[in-house]
């Protein structure tokens, strides 16, 4: 029962690493960048249910109603400018101009709103759960992030290959020149897949405000697990990413039952593994990876 | 083709590595080494440790430089190698040893750890090996904090120190950075003027070009790795003398790898002077701005994404095309009248060519 107990909490927090994994996943997949500033950005999202939305009269358990269009339009300006300008460069730019955005946002946030954490204030939904049996309980919050998670992963699927904008991103994604050829204006293209990104990763970093706290030093480790989570599922491969970010989940729940210290490690130590046996991921298709 | 087919015919092109006699760049060095050996005698205490942070900042800068500038490896987990260079010094201090004998073996443990390492990172590429060189960090920080002998999550006095006095400890601790911070910058100059530099520089260029013609690159990687964790151990150990409370978030901070990423950037990737001038530029910023909480890191910063964007050969780059000028050359330079790039490049392979007398990428690289 220990084990079922284990094993349920993990895919629970699976789901969240899941939500948080796919727009890093997205923006490589499209874009192959590597967004060193993909955790901060869920901080700041965070950060903007606490502090912005309140003025707004709204509830904060319906702050992503604000947030998420908000940081679509972010993503969108940020990739025509800032991104955009560096990959036009070389991979190697966009590297340096992410990891540099990481610091310059994490160490804005300490100096604006300090160093105490924050969390967005859902109310009594926190505490309520549903009990399974005498061991198992599950918390209504987890339940929801899970279902939220799934149903972004789906949705982004059906708009990858249903709608026309979708079958233009995975054009660009394949064969850029080709996609040029054909007429398609790969940077707007980029600007939707980022503002795609965006969006999800507001709902995650807004999840995670409600799940624990958010401090502006957050945004590293959770980019480490977003990061574990893609390449043990697989570049590029959405449903691998549900699967890569329950793997972790049950990984670090195992770890924990342990010791609360082996947490991460056990994660890290998953990841690695992966990475000495397949590292494409486990439902990746291509080996080189550059 | 041979050598000699390569030869200029023209007599009037000229190949040279220095722009300015070479006495004068040693002489330079000299004086300089001198005035830094000397400085503890002569500067207030407050200087003598802000320049010790300096000289630790070269050493983590000149071997990110190494790492991404020459050898195209962006780490973000160098940080790891820095907190088990403090570590390891730790180690060999509480067993008895003196700290400061204790920053050559601290040196070995870490070569010792990265070789291993190297064969899983090497997996990957790109932004996938920076992220995962930063997995390989934390997992080494979550496993040193999960000792006790190291005092876990709390930290542990470096033993060993006591019997010194501040002022006894403040200059030898500097002069253990400088002189650290001197090898580490000649090492590396003498590196890049080898073998090894000319692998690194023809991968640059073309990767699968320089595979082809049986440039060991792999090999290559690997060595620049273990040199860079080893360099970035020795600044570890110097920061676990200066400290000297050894504490796990400060060991492994990722600010280091930021502050030698955005130090290494503005001042010039890919030269041996522009980490130096970036470090100078950081704690220029720093000392200006202490009383300003972080307001100095995210200046910092934002001039590292502005420099990576606009001016991607950053200071010294920018100073070394314009004006033709280096200090500490590690290529050659080819003058005179209608002289093409391609020429300049193929022209300072045939100078290494005749300097070193053996034919440059004779072996195959077995690794994949």
């Amino acid at each position: 029962m220990i084990w079922l107990n284990v094993i349920v909490s993990g895919v629970l927090l699976g789901g969240f690493y899941a939500l948080f994994a796919c727009g890093l996943s997205l923006m490589f997949g499209v874009m192959k960048i590597i967004n060193l500033a993909h955790g901060d950005m869920a901080v700041v999202a965070g950060y903007t249910a606490v502090f912005l939305v309140p003025k707004f009269h709204l509830p904060e358990v319906w702050s992503f109603i604000v947030v998420v269009p908000l940081f679509a339009l972010l993503g969108y300006v940020v990739q025509r400018t800032l991104f955009q300008k560096s990959i036009d460069r070389d991979p190697f730019t966009t590297l340096l101009v992410t990891f540099g955005l990481s610091v310059v946002i994490e160490n804005l946030l300490l100096e604006i709103y300090t160093a105490n954490a924050q969390s967005i204030n859902i109310g009594s939904l926190i505490a309520k759960s549903w009990q399974v049996n005498n061991t198992i309980y599950v918390s209504y919050l987890s339940l929801t992030v899970l279902i939220v998670s799934v149903v972004v992963l789906a949705a982004l699927q059906l708009f990858l290959s249903k709608t026309s904008t979708g079958r233009q991103i995975r054009a660009v994604s394949d064969d850029r020149e080709a996609a040029q050829l054909c007429g398609t204006n790969y940077r707007h293209i980029f600007g939707i897949a980022s503002s795609l990104a965006f969006a999800t990763v507001a709902l995650a970093g807004i999840a995670f405000g409600m799940y624990t706290s958010l401090d502006p030093t957050s945004g590293g480790v959770n980019l480490l697990y977003a990061f574990e989570t893609v390449v043990i599922g697989g570049i590029g491969s959405l449903w691998g990413t549900l699967v890569g970010g329950i793997l972790l989940g049950i990984a670090q729940q195992f770890g924990a039952h342990f010791n609360e210290q082996y947490t991460v490690l056990a994660g890290n130590i998953l990841f690695l593994i992966v990475l000495a046996i397949r590292p494409q991921g486990l439902f990746g298709k291509k080996v080189v990876m550059s | 083709m041979s050598v000699e087919d390569l030869t200029p015919v023209d007599q009037s092109i000229t190949v040279k590595r220095n722009q300015i006699p070479v006495a004068y760049t040693l002489g330079g060095v000299v004086a300089l080494a001198v005035f830094f050996t000397w400085a503890p005698w002569i500067l207030p205490a407050s200087d003598v440790t802000i320049l010790m942070n300096f000289f630790i900042l070269v050493i983590m800068a000149t071997m990110w430089n190494l790492l991404a500038g020459y050898a195209g490896m962006v780490s973000i987990g160098q940080q790891g190698f820095i907190g088990l260079g403090a570590y390891a010094t730790l180690y060999f201090a509480i067993k008895g040893m003196d700290p400061f004998f204790a920053i050559p073996l601290a040196v070995i443990v870490c070569a010792v750890i990265a070789f291993p390492v190297t064969f899983l990172l090497f997996r990957l590429r790109g932004g996938y090996f920076a992220v995962a060189t930063w997995v390989v960090a934390n997992s080494a920080m979550l496993i040193i904090g999960s000792i006790a002998f190291f005092g876990g999550g709390t930290g542990h006095y470096l033993p060993g120190l006591t019997n010194l006095s501040f002022k006894v400890l403040n200059h030898d601790t500097y002069l253990a950075a400088w002189f650290v911070a001197l090898v580490v910058v000649v090492a590396t100059y003498i590196l890049l003027r080898s073998r090894l530099g000319l692998v690194l520089s023809s991968v640059r260029d073309n990767e699968v070009a320089s595979r082809s013609s049986g440039a060991k690159v792999t090999s290559t990687r690997r060595t620049v790795f273990i040199v860079a964790a080893a360099g970035c151990g020795a600044a570890g150990a110097v920061l676990a003398i200066s400290q000297p409370f050894i504490q796990l978030g400060n060991e492994f901070n990722l600010q280091w790898a930021a502050e030698m990423l955005f130090a290494s950037m503005i001042g010039g990737l890919g030269t041996i002077e522009g980490p130096i001038l970036g470090c100078v530029i950081f704690f220029v910023l720093q000392q200006s701005l202490q009383n300003y909480g972080a307001w100095y890191l995210i200046i910092f910063g934002a001039l590292a994404v502005g420099v990576a964007i606009w001016q991607p050969r950053g200071i010294w780059g920018f100073v070394r095309d314009t004006f033709h000028f280096e200090l500490l050359p590690v290529g050659y330079r080819v003058s005179g009248a209608g002289v093409t790039n391609e020429a300049r490049s193929a022209m300072r392979t045939v100078r290494w060519l005749r300097r070193t007398q053996k034919t440059p990428l004779e072996q195959d690289d077995k690794s994949p």
